[in-house]
């Protein structure tokens, strides 16, 4: 397959074998999934087949729909919707400008409302009905839907539409939005990143095509996978361990990281490029085979496993073409480490939460490239400023600078204007109606988004040769 | 500055050359880009520096004047860039600029729409993010300083990546050449929402779009614009907060030190290494960081947008592929 061997970023379209990220109802849910004819995912009850998936353009939506032999995913056409969500759009506004009589005082919400049973619905379920026929059914005998707002009207239409008709919307798995999946998943919760402070690294670090880039990345492979997209198969990446286990990288693999850049992600001990450190060789490589097996094994994991669970990443890789790919992390050749202790890294990154950061910099500060830029992720302060003091003592860095990125989102409204969506949330207490409730599930992962962001300690390596120079 | 083969790439090896660009760089709030040659001096509060003897040391290297001042040499890096160029507009900061380019999921082999160029503090860092293959594509309607903005990417190396056009971007959009083609376009203009049309056009399905504007007026026009065709539609405010570290000596209670107090953050410290070495008069200090005061403030709301997806025919989706 061509596809797979282009440089990331360059196909729209998904292809057998790709990793996707699946958005499932405007972010109710988000999974990883590899492509394949036989790979499934469960949304809410039901298992629907991803083979549809496949050759589809990375941005579309598709709908859960009953099919003769149980549900599927079926495109859905936005061409209309563009249309409906236009006239939609002008509706709110009527309605706001024209201040609306309807409120929910007259509105009993339980299910007597509701005259259609979960029966007929299961049997308009057997007889195909899609998922949009059963909302219209649902609206059709809801005896209260014509009194709500058009407000309410819509939250009702969307909750029906997600219990009915799930929407998963196909995106391609870039950093950013791996980032937010993980932190739903709540994977390594601790040592969750923020999307503006990783971007940052990035910058602060310089990393750019055909860089060496030495990263101590205990963030799960976050920052590794993070400076091979943008390395896009030129340079290096190198996961430096201080130990004898190399750290796990498991979230590379949810890039669609072509066998280009897979190639340039590699790992080495400290004491493969400095000798005579702490842990002897042999254990070295003892722990690296090890931990490679381990990394096999959840690639093998069966596709049936996998859509049980399929909140957490998940590969199914069932098909030969998959795990032909070249696996990204190995260990860095003798070549390779040989070139670096000779001409050094040309930007380092280290995020790594528990442990001394200036004990790290003092080892790594060799091994980079004079001016090399340099940037250290911590969630607490005081590390960072102990090692910025002793860099600036030492003579060994300039241009220190500790800085944390302050990140606020605010939420457009076309009856409110722009909002902040701290002051959105307040407004929500003070108001309490009920029809606003929708837009702060938004909310809620927002105020996720804003939360502490960390700090970042970033410079630039010096010359010690200066006293020749005088 | 951006490498376009290996063999640029910054290593130990790298010396200073005839011809290379460098950051002379006096204190983190006084730098200043130099273009090295042979027979020419610079001349500062800290004496005269000659080139010559600059060639043949490594980036990074401490370099004396006459009047035995120093300063540091370093290699140019898109962030240092925006600090040291001539500011012919407003300029985006390393805070917003490393957002942007995250959020438009910006990768080497990316072909890039943005106007205007201004000073071309944020065109530095599309550039390095769509190296070695990729392209961006930058339009201002102010001649002069589009031609300012060439002679810049020139002195910077980035002519290969990057193209200045002269354009009135809200009035025609941008050039038909690039419908369909392109995967970011970024938009610093007044009144972004007159080019939002075009820049729609020129996206690839799923394409992405910011926009930045330092008034939220300008952000709500561009939203109720962007609602028809753009779909993820989100609108943030970043900014970086830094702290200062000082070394700080504290008198303990018990203490009979009493004059430490007054002395001022000290230069020097014996290292932790040297144990059993308690020759000085007042132990070691406190390591302490606390916020700058002059924070940078509010600088622009960024509002991105993804190109909503219609479905496609086969043969687009081939042509998709192959793109
Ligand atoms: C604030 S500056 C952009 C600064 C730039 N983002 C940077 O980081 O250096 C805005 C630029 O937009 C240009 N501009 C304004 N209206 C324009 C238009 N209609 N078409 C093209 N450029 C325009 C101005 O000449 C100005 O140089």
């Amino acid at each position: 397959m061509t596809t797979k061997d282009d440089s990331i970023g360059s196909s729209r379209v998904t292809w057998e074998g790709c990793s996707v990220l699946l958005d499932i109802n405007d972010g109710e849910r988000l999974v990883f999934a590899r492509l394949s004819p036989n790979a499934q995912l469960k949304i809410g009850k039901k298992n629907c087949s991803l083979k549809p998936l496949i050759d589809c353009p990375f941005g579309s939506v598709f709908r859960v729909d009953n099919g003769k032999d149980g549900p599927y995913l079926s495109l859905v056409v936005h061409t209309e919707e563009v249309e409906e969500g236009g006239n939609s759009i002008q509706e709110k506004e009527d309605h706001v400008t024209t201040h609306e009589s309807k409120d929910n005082r007259a509105i009993v919400d339980n299910n007597s409302a509701q005259n259609l049973t979960g029966e007929d619905i299961e049997e308009m379920r057997r007889q195909g009905a899609t998922g949009d026929q059963i909302i219209e059914a649902l609206i059709a005998h809801s005896a209260t839907f014509e009194k709500k707002t058009s407000f309410s009207q819509e939250k009702y239409r969307l909750r029906k539409q997600k219990k009915y008709a799930p929407e998963v919307l196909v995106r391609r798995p870039f950093v950013r939005r791996i980032l937010k999946s993980i932190k739903l998943d709540n994977l390594m919760s601790d040592n969750y990143m923020r999307c503006d402070s990783l971007s940052l690294l990035l910058s602060m670090a310089n990393i750019t095509a055909y860089s060496d880039v030495l990263v101590v990345d205990m963030v799960g492979g976050l920052i590794t996978g993070a400076v091979a997209e943008r390395l896009g198969g030129t340079g290096y990446v190198c996961n430096m361990h201080l130990g004898a286990t190399p750290y796990p990288v498991d979230i590379v693999r949810i890039f669609n990281f072509s066998n280009d850049v897979c190639e340039r992600i590699v790992h080495c001990a400290l004491d493969d490029l400095c000798p005579g450190q702490n842990g002897s060789c042999e254990q070295v490589q003892k722990m690296v085979s090890d931990s490679t097996n381990e990394l096999d094994h959840m690639e093998d994991v069966p596709a049936e496993e996998n859509t049980t669970s399929a909140d957490v990443p998940c590969t199914t890789a069932s098909d030969h073409e998959v795990r032909k790919s070249i696996k990204a992390g190995g260990k860095a050749s003798e070549e390779l480490i040989k070139s670096w202790k000779e001409s050094g890294f040309s930007s380092l990154i280290v995020a790594a939460p528990d442990m001394d950061v200036w004990s790290i910099m003092q080892k790594l500060h060799p091994l980079l490239s004079y001016s090399a830029s340099f940037a250290i992720y911590h969630q607490y302060l005081q590390p960072l400023a102990d090692c910025m003091h002793n860099l600036q003592i030492g003579k060994m860095a300039i241009g220190l600078q500790i800085s944390e990125p302050w990140l606020q989102e605010y939420q457009y409204f076309s009856f409110l204007g722009v909002v902040d969506l701290n002051i959105l949330l307040w407004l929500s207490f003070l108001i309490s109606i009920s029809s606003y409730d929708w837009y702060f599930r938004r909310t809620h992962l927002s105020m996720q988004m804003s939360a502490f962001g960390g700090y970042i300690l970033s410079g630039t390596k010096i010359s010690a040769s200066e006293s020749k120079v005088q | 500055m951006i490498a376009t083969d290996p063999s640029e790439k910054l290593s130990l090896y790298r010396r200073i050359r005839e011809g290379d660009l460098v950051i002379v760089y006096e204190r983190h709030d006084s730098m200043k880009a130099v273009k090295v040659a042979e027979g020419s001096v610079l001349q500062n509060r800290f004496g005269v520096f000659k080139h010559s003897d600059w060639i043949g040391k490594p980036f990074g290297s401490k370099v004396f004047s006459n009047k035995n001042g120093f300063v540091y040499l370093l290699a140019p890096t898109p962030e240092l860039w925006t600090l040291v160029l001539s500011h012919r507009t407003q300029i985006l900061y390393i805070a917003d600029i490393s957002f942007v380019i995250m959020y438009l999921e910006i990768v080497p082999g990316c072909i890039v729409l943005e106007s205007g160029t201004g000073s071309g503090s944020l065109t530095t860092s599309l550039a390095r993010a769509v190296a070695p293959t990729g392209h961006v594509y930058t339009f201002d309607f102010h001649e002069q300083r589009a031609v300012s903005a060439r002679v810049d990417f020139e002195k910077t190396g980035l002519s290969r990546l990057v193209t200045v056009g002269v354009r009135d971007i809200q009035g025609e959009g941008f050039p038909d050449e690039f419908i369909g083609r392109v995967d970011s376009v970024f938009l610093d203009l007044p009144q972004p929402w007159l080019a939002i049309p075009s820049a729609g056009k020129m996206l690839k399905p799923d394409g992405a779009l910011c926009s930045f504007s330092p008034c939220i007026e300008q952000v709500q026009r561009s939203c109720e614009t962007l609602k028809t065709k753009f779909t993820d539609i989100r609108t943030f405010e970043v900014l970086l907060r830094t702290y200062e570290v000082k070394e700080v000596r504290e008198t303990s209670c018990q203490g009979d030190e009493g004059g430490s107090f007054k002395s001022p953050p000290r230069k020097k410290r014996q290292h932790s290494t040297e144990k059993g070495n308690v020759v000085e008069a007042s132990g070691p200090g406190k390591i302490m960081a606390k916020p700058c005061g002059e924070a940078r403030g509010h600088t622009g709301y960024l509002t991105f947008a993804r190109l909503k997806c219609l479905p496609l025919k086969d043969n687009q989706v081939c042509s998709l592929r192959s793109a």
